[in-house]
């Protein structure tokens, strides 16, 4: 499982930071950062969640 | 759950209950009304991507709309009437032709309408912005380049619909009732800061006064607006208005159903309205043990969270499992010029407010409301990290002062 954010469309609402701190970061210049691009299986409930609460559907999970 | 589940409502709430069920093991028939003809879309960038013209709609369309989900979908068609007893709902689709379609559950959450100014019946140029339709509307009549946008009602809808318009680099006189805009939520304080921030983005802001008329003329036997009559006596020339003072509940349909409507559908804190019966969405009334009140919430995120829980509860009725208790944190969010303004929790405009991290000077501050000792909300302008973080809070039940000290360690 791949997380790929779309940096177009993300607008740092940090609704994923409030999901899973350990895999998404916005930080105090305002932009999201990944900070494991590549998150265990264990964490995929996680994941799908911030895929569909992110309100700019700015996140996607890859398989690969 | 081999059954007929219709669901009344296709946009978040409607289509994330059919979702949650369909994924949840719904094996029946799922039947998705709504009366707007269009595939289900996301609300926010009507007033923003939408209107500036940055999107197109295709982008807006909702993920969930778009997958298989072996859903039917009854777009452009309405509900007139239901009968709980003989689990008969009655649809109006396109033409006037009325069919009555049985069910075994049902998902209300046919949500809201804008409210619209009995004045400006018939006038052509005065909008609203709560459908993709009209969204594309007032976009239309924006690259016209009219000389100034007047906008009615300085709440979310009003506020952004004013940004997008100074995006566009138009002229906006934006017209509040209340003293300072947002005051009802945010409070005296805060709302002070909003008027600053339309101010410092050029616009003219005309507030605690309402609209006497529609000035209007004629022109290829279409009578349009002119301009604004105000209560304050003075007259804004405007070739476009907005108006956004905000919903009305589409609760027609349910009336004389026996369902208890008060100012939306009562609900229990499982979301359930009646046997079988759930509602999600702005239309959900439900009594809210983390903040001691009857709740009714139209924000996006609870929208989808609602129809997850809305879904879940007629799950669990079908299997016998406990249902889940539905008390989310209220949460949302509102692009203003480049100012992000967000909300967690629901505070109460007479709250105690205390600005934690921050300058409001610099539009860029993070403050919370507090009753008594009680953590009633976390306000945030381009600080989303800090809102995030201390949203938590609520979950881990913090009193107003634990929240302060916990503010001063980010």
């Amino acid at each position: 499982m791949r997380i790929v954010v779309d940096f177009d469309l993300c607008e740092s609402n940090a609704v994923c930071m409030g999901i899973a701190p350990e895999v998404f970061e916005v930080r105090d210049d305002d932009f999201l950062y990944v900070l494991n691009e590549n998150p265990p299986e264990s964490m995929r409930a996680k994941m799908e969640e911030s895929v569909q609460r992110c309100p700019k559907q700015a996140i996607s999970i890859a398989e690969d | 759950m081999n059954s007929t589940t219709v669901i009344v409502g296709a946009s978040l709430a409607g289509i994330n209950a059919a979702r949650t069920l369909r994924l949840g093991g719904h094996t029946g028939s799922i039947i998705v009304v709504d009366a707007d003809p269009e595939r289900p879309y996301d609300r926010p960038p009507l007033s923003k991507q939408m209107l500036t013209g940055e999107w197109e709609p295709e982008k807006i369309l909702l993920p969930a709309g778009k997958e298989d989900l072996g859903l039917d979908f009854r777009l452009g068609v309405r509900a007139k009437a239901v009968d709980l007893t003989s689990r008969q709902i009655t649809l109006e689709g396109a033409g006037g032709l009325v069919e009555d379609t049985s069910f075994d559950s049902l998902v209300i959450a046919s949500g809201a309408a804008a409210r619209r100014l009995p004045e400006a019946a018939g006038i052509a140029g005065i909008h609203v912005v709560r459908t993709l339709a009209d969204s594309l509307a007032l976009r239309e009549e924006l690259d016209a380049g009219p000389s100034r946008v007047v906008v009615i009602g300085a709440g979310f809808i009003g506020a952004e619909v004013a940004s997008s318009c100074r995006k566009r680099g138009l002229e906006v006189t934006l017209v509040e009732a209340m003293p300072l805009p947002l005051e009802r939520i945010l409070g005296v304080e805060m709302g002070k800061v909003c008027a600053q921030v339309h101010i410092e983005n050029g616009v003219d802001l005309r507030l605690g006064t309402g609209v006497l008329q529609f000035e209007t003329a004629t022109v290829d036997g279409v009578e349009r607006v002119v301009g604004v009559g105000l209560t304050d006596g003075t007259t804004v020339a405007a070739e476009v208005v907005v108006v956004g003072i905000g919903v009305t509940l589409t609760t027609d349909w349910l009336e004389g159903s026996g369902l208890t409507l008060d100012d939306g559908v009562v609900c229990d804190n499982t979301l359930l309205a009646a046997p079988g019966v759930v509602a999600a969405g702005d239309i959900a009334r439900y009594p809210s043990a983390r903040f001691g009140r009857m709740l009714r919430v139209e924000h996006w995120e609870t929208a989808i969270a609602g129809g997850e829980a809305a879904a879940r509860r007629l799950l669990a009725e079908a299997s016998g499992e406990t249902p889940a208790v539905f008390d989310p944190i209220p949460w949302f969010w509102s692009d203003q010029y480049d100012r992000k303004i967000q909300l967690a929790g629901r505070p109460q405009p007479t709250d105690q407010c205390v600005v934690v991290h921050g300058s409001t000077d610099e539009f860029r501050f993070v403050a919370l409301y507090g009753d008594g000792d009680r953590l009633t909300g976390v306000l945030g302008m381009n600080r989303p990290r800090h809102v995030v973080q201390l949203r938590a809070l609520f979950e881990d039940g913090a009193s107003f002062a634990e929240a302060c000290e916990r503010a001063a360690t980010l």
